[in-house]
């Protein structure tokens, strides 16, 4: 079985893994910030008090590293303003809209009868008119990771259907219930990269998926269920055991690597016309009533997710964009689903216990399970006393953040919170010169 | 109404493992050679034990309340973590059976206070405190550290019937394994006792004191003699992940290799080697050192490289002090040396990054 050095095994918890996708109505007030990927804020198009139409454009990209934003919804713009927002620790520029429940379309969504005969070009630009962004977690414009330099020769076109973080199961769902759609939209990227015939890396832990995806006629590859099998780099050297070189991106090794969601989205917009302003995720944890996977409109606030779940159970203490792993903890339940929301983990009680730091006992736990080989003890040690350029040359930047280290850590030390602060300060010292 | 969430930096779940639970089942490995102790050498060394660990325990704990300044219930916490108590419990395996009563109250609170407390306490010693601990008492009280002398009523097995080649030896300090080989070895050379040594090495390398050496009934310090025993707990050990194989195997194929080397470049003939090779990994406190005490994590590489480095950094030295040295044996002190090398060793050793240049 392929897999790589280093990583960990937690439970896995796949709880939803049988459970059909279901829509969820988009509810009366939507917030949609206008940052919702890697990049530059996309610039505003409409006013308050505008009418919006579903899959309308309500901001556009600005400047190359940047993504347009769609309504979710037809309504009306109720305001223009900073609102709290899911991965930004200040409030981020959001358009707030009253969804009028009648879910007019944009007339500008059209299915193509064919379209075999777009160029690259053509498809390039519909993936960036659609707004389409990695959905795998960084939300990185697809239609820039699909432009690689000239120089670079892509040979290897990577579907990331690991999905390794413990709980999530939306891509497991896609890929058992559109197993068609996703590989015609892995096609379409392969025919913008000039890549004979996409990879699929699938978990052995997706049985059904796998099935799926291999009758639709995918070439699909199994992989160790291990954490982060999923990781870029990791996946890459598992597959094809190539190493993304230091600091680089996988063009570098001649490969693209594409999420299940992304891949669906492509197909979506390609297809059917239409741009990404709902996405499947993963509603579960023991802090929620019911759990299963949603289609949810873009801006839908996590609370109406909740609510539409059943609400909270009692004692749920803590609310996790993403996964137990690398998700990201929020403060308020008032934050809206955006493109990258993988999942809404509600976890309760115990189950939220972080442990009391020890002192460090050096087992060594840590450097075993590092997936990029580092040593996160000794550049925790080194980030909090500030000795950032000896963290640099112990490779402080190479961590992934993947969260193995602290996972394992018997002393119960937050190492990835020290690494980051390493890194902060690291940054903090480049950018004075 | 929304709940009050905690608010937390990424990954939120954890795998449950902790220090006590680490320090607890390294404490149950140590158990099986210490009932074995108690069957060859008889009740004493349950009574050394108990206060060996009591003394470190106490003085731990007194050390992080009054030094440190913790809260009592923390320095309890800490003092209970198990880690005093594998420091009590080896420090008892490091002395003789003969051992008077207050051998291990001083070794114990040496070990807490001098060697891991002064540096920062748990995780930030330098050198192993158990071993360190031995050192200082064999600096201090040589002859009651090396006092084999058969305890009344119990047996020595069949090493008791092979002494030294011609009685010059003190009969008292020659009853380890290691001692007898080490003066017969050197009697060697001696025209006239060449014979008798011979014939004292052939017994040694019988099938009969390889049992004798393997179950444990045979002279040395209180947990190194059976290789049984501590295996078992050994295997305990790298079962539950707590070791690795990396140094122990390191150390102890280093030690066999470089015995069987010099039989073999002495003009001896392979089988004699093999068998040398043999009754250094089972004779003195090779398994004991390697499995338990050079895997110590504060003081052994943090690196895999780093960790084979010292396996076989410490299986020479102890090749050299065991060959050449003035004493019999030379674990403790080959694994003191390389903890002194270990933060050199892990500077040099710095695993390459997934993407680094081969």
């Amino acid at each position: 079985m392929k897999s790589f050095k280093g990583g960990i095994h937690p439970e896995e918890n796949k709880i939803t893994t049988g459970s059909l996708i279901k829509e969820m109505p988009a509810p009366e007030l939507i917030v949609i910030p206008f940052s919702q990927h890697t990049g530059a804020p996309a610039k505003p198009l409409v006013k308050k008090g505008d009418r919006v139409l579903v899959g309308m454009k309500i901001g556009e990209a600005e400047g190359y590293i940047s993504s347009p934003i769609h309504s979710s919804v037809s309504g009306k713009v109720k305001d223009i303003r900073v609102m709290p927002h899911p991965v930004s620790a200040i409030p981020v520029l959001s358009c707030v809209i009253v969804n009028d429940g009648e879910n007019e379309p944009d007339p500008s969504i059209k299915k193509r009868t064919s379209y075999d005969t777009l160029s690259v070009e053509e498809l390039k630009n519909i993936i960036k008119e659609a707004g389409i962004v990695g959905l795998g977690g960084a939300a990185f414009p697809t239609n820039v990771k699909l432009s690689p330099p000239p120089e670079a020769h892509i040979d290897t076109l990577i579907i990331n259907g690991a999905e390794c973080e413990p709980y999530l199961t939306a891509d497991d769902r896609l890929m058992q219930e559109m197993p068609e759609r996703i590989l015609e939209g892995a096609n379409i990227i392969a025919k913008i990269l000039g890549v004979k015939e996409p990879i699929f890396a699938i978990e052995e832990n997706k049985p059904e998926a796998i099935s799926k995806m291999k009758a639709a006629g995918a070439n699909v590859v199994t992989l160790k269920t291990k954490y982060p099998q999923g990781a870029e780099k990791q996946l890459i050297k598992a597959i094809l055991d190539r190493e993304v070189p230091r600091g680089g991106l996988p063009f570098m090794v001649g490969v693209v690597v594409q999420n299940i969601g992304t891949v669906k989205a492509v197909a979506d917009a390609v297809i059917y016309g239409e741009p990404l302003y709902k996405r499947v995720l993963t509603v579960t944890g023991d802090g929620v009533k019911n759990r299963g996977n949603l289609l949810v409109a873009v801006g839908t606030l996590f609370k109406d997710v909740i609510d539409f779940m059943g609400g909270y159970t009692d004692n749920t203490i803590k609310l996790i964009m993403g996964g137990p792993m690398m998700g990201i903890s929020q403060k308020t339940d008032t934050v809206p689903v955006i493109k990258g929301t993988s999942g809404i983990l509600l976890l309760k009680g115990e189950q939220a216990n972080i442990p009391h730091s020890e002192p460090c006992i050096n087992c060594g736990e840590c450097v075993e399970v590092c997936p990029m080989h580092l040593v996160p003890t000794l550049l925790a040690k080194l980030s909090e006393n500030g000795k950032v350029k000896m963290a640099n040359r112990w490779g402080i930047m190479d961590c992934i953040e993947c969260g193995s280290c602290s996972y394992v850590c018997p002393a119960g030390i937050k190492l990835v919170q020290a690494i980051r602060l390493g890194k902060y300060l690291l940054r903090k010292e480049r950018s004075k010169k | 109404m929304s709940p009050n969430f905690i608010v937390s930096s990424s990954p939120h779940f954890h795998s449950g493992n902790n220090i006590k639970r680490i320090m607890y089942l390294v404490v149950i490995a140590l158990l099986p050679a210490l009932g074995g102790a108690i069957i060859f050498f008889g009740m004493k060394v349950l009574w050394l034990s108990l206060i060996g660990i009591f003394t470190a325990v106490i003085v731990e704990l007194l050390s992080i309340k009054i030094g440190f300044g913790k809260t009592w219930k923390e320095s309890l916490s800490r003092s209970f973590d198990g880690s005093a108590i594998i420091t009590g419990l080896l420090i008892v395996y490091n002395i003789p059976p003969n051992a008077p009563f207050w051998i291990p109250i001083i070794g114990s609170a040496f070990a807490i206070i001098v060697v891991k407390q002064l540096f920062g306490g748990l995780g930030n010693n330098f050198l192993n405190p158990a071993l360190a601990a031995r050192a200082f008492l064999m600096a201090s009280w040589p002859s009651l550290m090396t006092d084999f002398s058969p305890l009344a009523g119990n047996m020595r097995g069949a090493i008791s019937g092979i002494t030294n080649p011609n009685g010059l030896i003190d009969a008292v300090s020659s009853a380890t394994p290691l001692n007898v080989l080490k003066s017969a070895t050197r009697y060697l050379s001696d025209p006239s006792m060449h014979n008798k040594a011979v014939e004292t090495i052939n017994k040694l390398y019988s099938p009969e004191v390889f049992k004798s050496l393997f179950i444990g009934n045979i002279g040395g310090v209180i947990g190194e003699t059976s290789a049984l025993l501590l295996l078992l707990g050994a295997i305990m050990l790298l079962i539950t992940g707590i070791i690795k194989l990396r140094i122990p195997m390191s150390y102890i194929l280093t030690v066999f290799l470089l015995i069987l080397l010099k039989e073999i470049f002495s003009g001896g003939e392979l089988i004699i080697g093999l068998k040398a090779g043999l009754f250094h990994i089972l004779a003195g406190g090779l398994i004991l050192g390697a499995f338990f005490m050079a895997t110590d994590y504060a003081t052994c590489p943090i690196t895999p490289v780093g960790q084979i480095i010292f396996g076989i950094g410490a299986g020479i030295l102890t090749f050299l002090i065991r060959m050449w040295g003035g004493f019999p044996e030379g674990v403790s002190y080959s694994i003191l040396l390389m903890n002194i090398f270990t933060p050199l060793i892990n500077r040099f050793t710095k695993p390459r990054i997934l993407g680094e240049k081969k």
